[in-house]
């Protein structure tokens, strides 16, 4: 999972003038059909949806070989979070991806989880 | 790849940490710092209606913009990874936060000393939905040191709230930012969920 040469390029300039191509990538859409947030878990069904697939849905579908989170396809998409999620939800639709919310126990309460990360951060101090 | 039919075995946790903060004070850093990933950089889509538009019934001249988000992940173990999320920390932003702050463990206020107001939109922000979190002092060059109760008190931070100093660009100062933060979590009492019932916050827009 660690890579600190790889996603180099998924950095974004600061540029502005990025608003154009969200739009036509989601038809204009922003409201995907899946709830999906931004770590939602994703991850490709090994399912090949028939017809072609819009060239950006096919790249979404390539960064979910792997499970990963909806932000990091956004990332590496360029993409707004919201539109990403749109296309990721498209794939779901289709039953090209699977989706899970952010962690079935998300309780910030819950202390199991938190000893865990705690032990996890202590190893790289 | 294979066809999954359960719906959870095949993700972790996904474990969210908020950095927060005013405009320059490191947030980016203190990610860049611990994150294994170089950050990475999404964005939000900020549609905003016109002010006066509201008779217009719908056609209302809209403005969207996007605000950057900065993400760096941590694995903690097989069944968990670790998130931190820096957001910008002005009053505009807040319906950012709203998403960004449910089901996030706890925050990091980070603290420049020069520009102590600058913090106070998050620590607000946070203390009103009571959502854990800590405050760390970046320790810039050259800023005067301050000590952690005269921090407190210019804060007005309860005391069970932990200050702590760090350099945003050391990982290990930072990671050791995070491992205080959990602890914070662990020895607190938890307060009211900090993902329910939202509160009103600053002007969203
Ligand atoms: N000397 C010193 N400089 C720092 C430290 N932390 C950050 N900086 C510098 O301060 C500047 C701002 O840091 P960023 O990490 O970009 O701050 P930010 O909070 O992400 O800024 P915005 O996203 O613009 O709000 C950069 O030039 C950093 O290199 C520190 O601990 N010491
Ligand atoms: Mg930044």
């Amino acid at each position: 999972m660690t890579s600190h040469s790889m996603h180099r390029e998924t950095w974004l300039d600061e540029a502005a003038g990025r608003l154009v191509r969200p739009y036509t990538v989601s038809a204009g859409r922003t409201r995907p059909t899946t709830a999906m947030e931004l770590l939602s878990w994703v991850v490709a069904t090994g399912v090949r949806p028939r017809g072609r697939l819009e060239p950006d849905h096919d790249v979404a579908l390539g960064l979910c070989g792997a499970a990963t989170t909806v932000a990091e396809v956004a990332a590496r998409m360029r993409l707004p979070a919201a539109v990403t999620k749109v296309v990721l939800s498209d794939l779901v639709a289709v039953g090209a991806v699977l989706t899970r919310p952010p962690s079935p126990a998300a309780d910030p309460t819950d202390r199991s989880i938190l000893e865990r990360l705690l032990v996890g951060l202590q190893q790289r101090l | 790849m294979s066809a999954f039919n359960s719906d959870s075995d095949w993700a972790p946790n996904a474990l969210k940490v908020l950095i927060a903060g005013g405009f320059g004070v490191g947030k980016t850093t203190f990610i860049t710092a611990t994150s294994e990933i170089p950050p990475l950089r999404t964005e939000e889509l900020l549609t905003t209606a016109s002010v006066g538009t509201d008779d217009l019934a719908g056609i209302a001249a809209k403005t969207t913009t996007t605000v950057a988000l900065d993400f760096g992940r941590i694995t903690i173990d097989r069944d968990s990874v670790l998130y931190l999320f820096g957001a910008p920390g002005q009053d505009r932003f807040w319906f950012l936060w709203d998403e960004l702050s449910h089901g996030a463990l706890g925050a990091v206020v980070l603290v420049d000393t020069r520009r102590l107001p600058d913090c106070f939109a998050a620590v607000d922000f946070f203390e009103s939905r009571g959502m854990r979190f800590l405050v760390a002092v970046n320790e810039f060059d050259g800023a005067y040191r301050h000590n952690p109760e005269e921090v407190r008190e210019a804060l007005g931070l309860l005391p069970a709230v932990p200050i702590v100093m760090c350099d945003a660009r050391d990982r290990r100062s930072a990671t050791t930012v995070l491992v205080t933060l959990v602890r914070h979590l662990l020895a607190a009492p938890s307060p009211a969920h900090a993902s329910s019932a939202p509160t009103e916050v600053g002007d969203r827009a």
